[in-house]
């Protein structure tokens, strides 16, 4: 091999992609809350809610979960618009992650709302807690804790998937990449580092959410 | 300038699904291929083997196939080869989905019971005798609905060889809706081809998941 | 020459030392039981002789094969030493007789017909040649732990060590199993076995082995040891076990 690696040529842009470095962990954390919200929705209407409703999410969780996240993303920002829906591509950006993650974790959630058993609903009934009650605090409450570790994998997938909307000119780490690389040429250095940079959130997210879902759901 | 008609349209996309589909074929087989190496090595039981497919994984779940595709793209072309887009597109996708089937198997093969290790070693076979002879057959009927679950994961993942200028069906979509600026049209016939794609797959998964439970 | 020796073996899991020293000899045609209480250390020193279990001091020759030791041929060890499992560890995937011919046709290269005309013979030494086709969950416990005495002596071995092989099974089907390993021994087959049947160490072993503690703490002729056994733990065992 001939060719020296020049790491040195990206210090003068390490503000750039710190930058982006930011812009993704917000993305991430913004459509994970949002998502997951989306999801809880999702999965509580599909178990308890009418049949026409139930039938709407399906069709929106098997959607969304068969066709890529970029294809969902160039629908968004480039589709909509000529259905009258404008969009900056931060908005779309967090919309696309929003609606995705919102699908995963509509199933994810529902798996975790049919493992509890109906004893226990009963059980809340006879307490004379209401509907809303029991769902919150006897349904969605075992359920979550258990598909937590499935919940977080997911939330890092779509993490490592939020670099596509670099492709809408979103401004996260890999559109800061591609932006180095076209100033310094060091397309190699650039991508290796960015790289890394997700592998380093990758497995920070994973100990972060491990060490959260050890304090939420204290040992019970 | 050209007119394009809904046909058009449609059936210039369908050509390019074909390589989305060979691009799909070929990342699963050869991520099969190096998948089932790379098990092997991830459940033999040698310290450096199992420290290398660990690491290995880690790197190709813990960073997004974007990148992959552009390090291999780049990376490549540093040893003074000749780069083209199909060439850095299979060997990521490759890796990438050995990556992952490596950890499904690996959790199949860890639900064997110890005691048909025990039981194939003192029978005097050799580590790769007992894989094929004994763990393989019994761990692959309850490998194929997540195997087959996760290929819809690489049709998905073949998309993004569009960005390093693979013509498939998604960068067949974005050159179609350049020249026919009706972006709402093409990205829906897009998105409605791979959903023809992955639903079946999908569909299939869950069918043989349900069996399998049912068998048990 | 014995057929298998054992010299100040230790063995430690972790901190734990579950072989404090173990010496003990076994000529051709013995029938050694090992007895003792659960945690004595009795199936970890039979896992040791075909290399199941490492350990860290002393050696075991068998059939003057080291099994110890970084270059150790377990492979050739193991074609001469058979071994039965508590839970039988058959293969689901495959019928009884494949089951039986797995390791003749893989490790010895015994063609298909060949090793299914031995199949045949060693199936019908533990009376179930009528099962040859048929699956591992459509037999009983005992009979699907005769199947896995058969595939072991399919190989033809030299020594065969059964792991408290009847410990796993209904009672009533404890002696159909316990018929066949004494029929083994009548034929001369060197065995050793890891029990909790008092009454069959005594009446077919040829030695007995009484394990306490990681050692080996009391041997001798069965009939003798237990009619009067020397050491007040043994004393203690026999007569726990009711016998």
């Amino acid at each position: 091999m001939t060719y020296k690696l020049q790491f040195a040529e990206l210090l003068p842009y390490w503000d750039v992609l710190l930058q982006g470095l930011i812009f993704t962990i917000i993305l991430t954390l913004v459509s994970t809350a949002a998502g997951i919200a989306v999801g809880t929705a999702g999965a509580s209407l599909r178990t308890f809610g009418p049949k026409w409703a139930g039938a709407i999410v399906t069709t929106y969780v098997e959607l969304i979960r068969n066709t890529p996240f970029i294809v969902q993303l160039f629908f968004i920002f480039f589709g909509l618009p000529a259905a009258g829906v404008m969009l900056s591509e931060t908005t779309a950006a967090f919309l696309a992650m929003t609606i995705n993650l919102g699908a995963y974790s509509t199933e994810i959630i529902r798996a975790g709302i049919q493992a509890v058993p109906k004893g226990h609903v009963d059980a809340g009934v006879s307490l004379a807690m209401t509907k809303w009650e029991v769902l919150r605090h006897i349904i969605l409450n075992q359920a979550f804790r258990k598909i937590y570790p499935a919940l977080s994998s997911q939330i890092i997938i779509v993490m490592l998937g939020s670099a596509v909307v670099s492709q809408i000119s979103a401004q996260d780490l890999t559109y800061a990449a591609n932006f180095v690389a076209s100033r310094n040429f060091r397309n190699f250095e650039v991508y290796l580092l960015a790289a890394l940079a997700y592998l380093l959130l990758a497995m920070l997210t994973r100990s972060l959410l491990r060490g959260l879902g050890r304090v939420i759901f204290k040992a019970k | 300038m050209l007119q394009f008609s809904f046909w058009d349209i449609l059936s210039n996309l369908l050509i390019a699904t074909q390589w989305t589909i060979v691009l799909s074929l070929i990342a699963f087989v050869c991520g099969g291929v190096v998948g089932l190496i790379l098990l092997f090595m991830r459940v033999s039981g040698v310290t450096p083997l199992e420290w290398f497919t660990k690491g290995y994984i880690e790197f190709f779940q813990g960073t997004p196939l974007l990148m992959q595709l552009f390090l291999f793209f780049f990376g490549i072309a540093l040893f003074g080869v000749e780069v083209s887009p199909w060439m850095a597109a299979t060997l990521a996708l490759t890796f990438w989905t050995s990556a992952f089937l490596t950890e499904i198997w690996r959790g199949c093969v860890d639900s064997i019971p110890k005691g048909q290790w025990e039981a194939s070693s003192s029978l005097a076979l050799t580590y790769i005798e007992q894989m094929r002879y004994v763990i393989l057959p019994q761990a692959s009927r309850i490998a194929v609905a997540p195997t087959v679950g996760f290929s819809v994961q690489v049709v998905k993942g073949t998309a993004l060889a569009s960005i390093i200028g693979f013509v498939e069906l998604t960068k067949a979509g974005t050159m179609l809706n350049n020249a026919t600026f009706r972006p709402f049209l093409v990205y829906s016939l897009v998105a409605l081809i791979y959903f023809c794609l992955c639903y079946p797959l999908s569909w299939g998964a869950k069918k043989l998941e349900g069996r399998l439970n049912v068998a048990r | 020459m014995s057929l298998v020796s054992i010299r100040d073996v230790r063995k430690s899991f972790g901190e734990l030392e579950v072989l404090k020293g173990v010496s003990l000899e076994v000529a051709k045609g013995d029938v050694v039981a090992i007895i003792g209480r659960s945690g004595s250390g009795k199936s970890t020193l039979l896992r040791c002789i075909n290399g199941l279990e490492t350990y860290q001091a002393g050696s075991i020759l068998a059939d003057g094969i080291e099994v110890g030791g970084l270059h150790a041929n377990l492979r050739e060890l193991r074609r001469h030493v058979g071994m039965v499992f508590q839970q039988f560890n058959l293969f689901p995937h495959l019928t009884v007789a494949e089951n039986v011919m797995l390791a003749q046709t893989v490790v010895n290269k015994t063609p298909k017909k060949e090793a299914r005309d031995t199949a045949a013979e060693v199936l019908a030494k533990v009376g179930l040649s009528e099962k040859m086709d048929a699956w591992p969950s459509q037999l009983s416990g005992g009979q699907q732990q005769r199947v896995a005495i058969a595939r072991s002596l399919a190989m033809r071995p030299k020594v065969l060590l059964c792991d408290e092989i009847t410990s796993a099974l209904d009672p009533e089907l404890v002696n159909e199993v316990l018929r066949v390993v004494e029929q083994l021994a009548k034929e001369g087959m060197t065995l050793i076995l890891v029990t909790h049947e008092m009454r069959f160490a005594r009446d077919v072993g040829t030695n007995l082995v009484f394990m306490h503690h990681g050692k080996v703490h009391e041997t001798g002729a069965p009939k003798e040891v237990f009619a009067a056994p020397k050491t007040p733990e043994l004393q203690q065992f026999v007569a726990g076990t009711g016998h």
